[in-house]
Parts: structure tokens; sequence; C-alpha cells
């Protein structure tokens, strides 16, 4: 059956908010928010707020009831063994950073750890400042000309000294989907531990978590729809608990006496002080409300989507396209040059028409060099984008060309 | 409407700012980069006599920053270094609203830009580069 797009847009209050024209096409930064999460970030703040962990009033029971059920529902979401599983986070950078932290004992002088160029700033600089703490080396696997991992590399970038393997599941500029399998497969070989970036991932629809091979899987709450300042971080149970505490503080304790401290069982232990309480809570909405979406009808209009930005941007002289051209291989996150224009200047004008794209690095620099690029223009799709906003995107490209090129 | 920011002389200066290069003799080079974007100048500066004799530069950004490092590099020789922060307090207080022309006419290109905050970075970078420069060249000389 085919999606009901405007069904699905009545469920984001932005589109009945902002006046037209608005063509949101800026999701790889961040979704739009779904009413179910404003809902659930409402409630709690104005007529359910209580610390979580703490109290025995009502209100701090249901506060708590309330955490744990989100940390549930994005556990089911993600398709992991159990909630136990699950740390929350404020977002995936603090995830990525969590896992740099307490896997650092993992990691000694002369080993190597393993990213790639085709990363996320926050998937790089971790790891690169764990190198300089261990004195590891920092390897990274190329890219192919259109913007995938280039998997030729494997053999060679894992070795018997690699010990974190750590990859994007979606590529933030280029759309292009890794495939795990044989990354995953490779790092057990040598018993490296697989930490994987799902920022861009985890929009387009639930996930079977322990079936990816890998064994940490980092996500952001606002790329899911739900509010800005949460996220998780999901770490193989049998991982999990043998890893270091990370900050020190409240609510990861089960005793503090002056002299020492007996740690909280996971994932308490990795959530010292009081968490995003609110947006985690939107996130749990949000992961409850996409599980129920059809996720077939979702993908297929993704594509058809992707499909029609992609070859109207091969009709527009001057474009050139970064990225995989394979619909199965990829999301619709498209990143394109105009030729002779500067990506911001392309964004400006686009704005002019109301459409929402963003212009830069994309926190990818060491993509962009491997272009022999500074900056493109990226253009990223959601389930609720309709024809309507690539066609305005596609007329506003006219326009920048016939003025600026 | 915030295309027009690229009115005629914007995007004439911008032009201009591809065919000024970089100076065979400098006396300071730096780079600035615009983190927001990963734009980058490099600019040579060349003081005679406590004023400025000549700049260039090589600018890798948006129409702004060029247009910016076209009008920077046309006015500069000739003038003294407080003339130059001059025109780049002048041209902040134009990015931040304020009435008044700036001592360089030309900078008034740069008007429209006032209601979009997150450019105004991008026209700034030339004239911040060459406040380096300057700051350089002067603990060179003391």
């Amino acid at each position: 059956m085919s999606l009901d797009v405007a069904a699905l847009r009545r469920s984001f209050p932005i589109f009945s908010r902002q006046p037209p024209p608005f063509h949101y096409l800026d999701n790889a930064a961040t979704g739009q928010i779904c009413a179910a999460a404003a809902e659930a970030l409402t409630a709690y703040e104005t007529a359910g707020r209580a610390n979580v962990k703490r109290g025995v009033y009502r209100l701090a029971d249901r506060a708590t009831s309330a955490f744990a059920e989100a940390r549930a529902r994005i556990a089911r979401y993600l398709g992991a063994a159990g909630p136990e599983e699950v740390i929350l986070t404020s977002g995936t950078t603090f995830g990525l950073n969590l896992a740099a932290h307490v896997l650092e004992e993992r990691v000694r002088a002369g080993d190597t750890i393993l990213i790639s160029r085709l990363e996320h700033h926050s998937n790089i600089v971790p790891w690169q400042m764990l190198a300089k703490r261990r004195g590891a080396r920092l390897r990274a696997l190329d890219v192919t000309a259109d913007g995938r991992l280039d998997l030729a590399g494997l053999d060679a970038g894992i070795d018997r000294r690699t010990r974190i393997v750590a990859l994007t599941h979606c590529s933030n500029v280029t759309g292009a989907v890794t495939d795990l399998a044989p990354i995953a497969a490779r790092a057990r070989e040598v018993g490296a531990v697989l930490v994987v970036d799902g920022a861009q991932r985890v929009p387009h629809g639930p996930l079977e978590v322990t079936t990816l091979g890998c064994d940490l899987y980092a996500l952001s709450g606002h790329k899911m729809f739900g509010a800005t300042g949460a996220g998780a971080l999901w770490v193989r149970g049998e991982l999990l608990a043998e890893l270091p505490p990370f900050l020190g503080g409240g609510e990861m304790i089960t005793r503090v006496t002056i002299e020492e401290t007996a740690y909280a069982p996971p994932p308490h232990r990795f959530e010292a002080g009081t968490p995003p309480i609110g947006p985690a809570l939107a996130m749990g909405a949000a992961a409850a409300w996409l599980a129920e979406l059809d996720w077939r009808a979702i993908a297929a209009h993704e594509k058809t989507l992707t499909a029609r930005l992609l070859e109207g941007l091969d009709r527009l002289p001057g474009v050139r396209i970064h990225g995989p051209r394979d619909l199965e291989a990829r999301y619709g996150v498209v990143a394109f040059e105009v030729e002779g224009v500067h990506a911001h200047d392309v964004c400006q004008i686009l704005d002019g028409f109301g459409v929402c794209t963003r212009g830069g690095h994309h926190c990818a620099q060491p993509l962009m060099e491997a272009f022999g690029t500074v900056a493109t223009v990226r253009a990223s799709l959601a389930p609720y984008n309709e024809e309507a906003d690539i066609d305005a995107l596609l007329e506003g490209l006219e326009r920048v060309i016939r003025i600026l090129r | 409407m915030t295309s027009d920011l690229y009115h005629r002389r914007i995007i004439e200066a911008a032009k201009r700012a591809r065919e000024q290069g970089r100076l065979a003799a400098a006396e300071v080079t730096v780079t600035r980069d615009n983190p927001l974007c990963g734009d980058r100048i490099t600019l040579d500066l060349r003081l005679e006599d406590g004023r400025i004799a000549a700049l260039g530069h090589r600018t890798r950004g948006c129409l702004l920053t060029e247009a910016a490092a076209a009008i920077l590099t046309e006015r500069a020789p000739g003038t003294s270094p407080e003339t130059l922060r001059r025109a780049h307090r002048d041209l902040r207080r134009l990015l931040a609203g304020e009435e008044g022309d700036p001592v360089w006419p030309e900078l008034a290109v740069f008007r429209p830009v006032v209601e979009v905050k997150s450019r105004h970075e991008c026209v700034l970078l030339p004239f911040e580069a060459v406040e380096e420069a300057l700051a350089a060249a002067s603990g060179e000389a003391s």
C-alpha cells in the first residue's frame, strides 16, 4: 500500500505552523519533532516533572517509570536484547565519546584503531584523542569515487593489532549505507570491537541491532523525530558487563564511602547525574510511534523521492552529485555541487524559495578533501517529504544557475 | 528575500577577487578559516613606511567572502593600518544594522547581509585576516 504522506505530515506540528513555502530538506542535520514526542516532552516538563531514580512520592515514581519505559521503547526500536543494553546519553557525539573512554583500557601502545574517510567528525576526533592518549595508531579506510566505504582496504586495515573499528552505518554526506557484515566478520576474526555510528540510519526504520555484528551502536533522538538533547548508546550485553564506568557522580553508584565506590549495574553506571529526562521521554515516544509505521511503504516512498532528486540534479547543467546511484545502497541524503558556485550561495538562494538545505563541510572535512572540495550542498529526506519539496529544490537550483553560474 | 544578497555589485566584486592574486614578495602571510564552512583565505601583506603597500590573497570561499576580499584588496594600498582597522570596525557596525556611512563607501554593498546573521562571518573573514597580518607585522617590527 502506498504511503499517505498528507496524513504523516499531520503528525508533525511544524507543517501547520510554518508559513508556506516550507520545504524542509535538512533532515540529516535534525529531523522535525513528531507530535507524539512533542507531547511527551511538554507533558513531562509542564505536568509531570520530577527527578528520576530518587523520590518516593508519586510524581517522582511516575517520572522514574516513564524514564524506564522510554529506555524500553528505544531498546525495542533498536532490537536490543533488553533495555539494560541501552545507555541513555545526550546524543550520538556523547555516545561515541563515551565509547572511546570505556574502551580505552583495551588499547595499548602500538595497537591500531580503524575509522574511515566517510565519518562525521564525531566518529573521528574521539578516536584520534584516544589514539594519542594510548600511543596507538589511527587508520582510515578510503572511500570510493561515488562516496561509499571502500571495503577493498578491509583486510589490510584490520589486523591483529586492531582493537577498535569505528564506522558509520549511513554517511551523513553521501547517504551510502555501509555493508556491516564483512566488516563485523573481519573484526571478529581479530578480536576487535566494532562501534557503529547509527545517527543517520535510525530515522529510516526499526533495526535488528543484535544481528548487525557490531558491539556498540550510537544514535541521537533528534534525528529520529524526537527532541534535541537525548540519544542512546547500545552495547552488546556481554561487553557492557565488562566495561568500566565513565563519568562519576550520582545515579551511577550503589554505595559511596570516602575511600571507594561500588558502581551500579549497567546501564546505570554509565549515566552519572540527572539525565535529559524530557528529551529521553520524547525519544522513547518517537521510537514507539515510528515502530508502528508502515516501513515498507516509507522505504518505497523515500526511494521514489531520492530517484526524482537524483534524476532532476542530473538534468541540471554543472551539477555534480557525490554519492552512490544504486537506490538499494543508500538513503535519501544527497550531496552535490554546482560548478563555479559556492555551497553557501546555493543554500542562500534556495532559502528564498522556502527550501531548507545545508551547505558546508557537514562535519566531514576528510571526506571533502577526498572529493577535492571544501563544501557541498546537501538535501536530506525524511518520510514526510513529498514531491513538491524535490520540485521546489530543483526549481530553486535552476534560478541559482541563472543568477550565479 | 535572501537572494537580494546577490545583487550585481556583489557578484561583480566576487569576480574581481578571482583575478586578484597572491603577492610575489609578501612581508607577512596569514591563513584564516571560517569554521562554519571550511572556507579559507590566505592573505599576503606588504607595508612601506608604516602604510599598506600591497595586499594579495587566495580566497576559497563564497561570493560574500570573495566580494569582501576584493574590496579590501582594492582599497587597502596606500592607507594606514588605522584606516584599515576603521574600515573593519565600520563593516561590523554596518552588519550590526547601525546607521552611518562606512569609511569605504563600497562596503555598503553588504547591507543586505544584515538580516542574515549566519553569513556575517563570511563577509568579515578577509578583514579578520588582514588584522591578523597587521598584528603579525607589528610583532615582527618590535
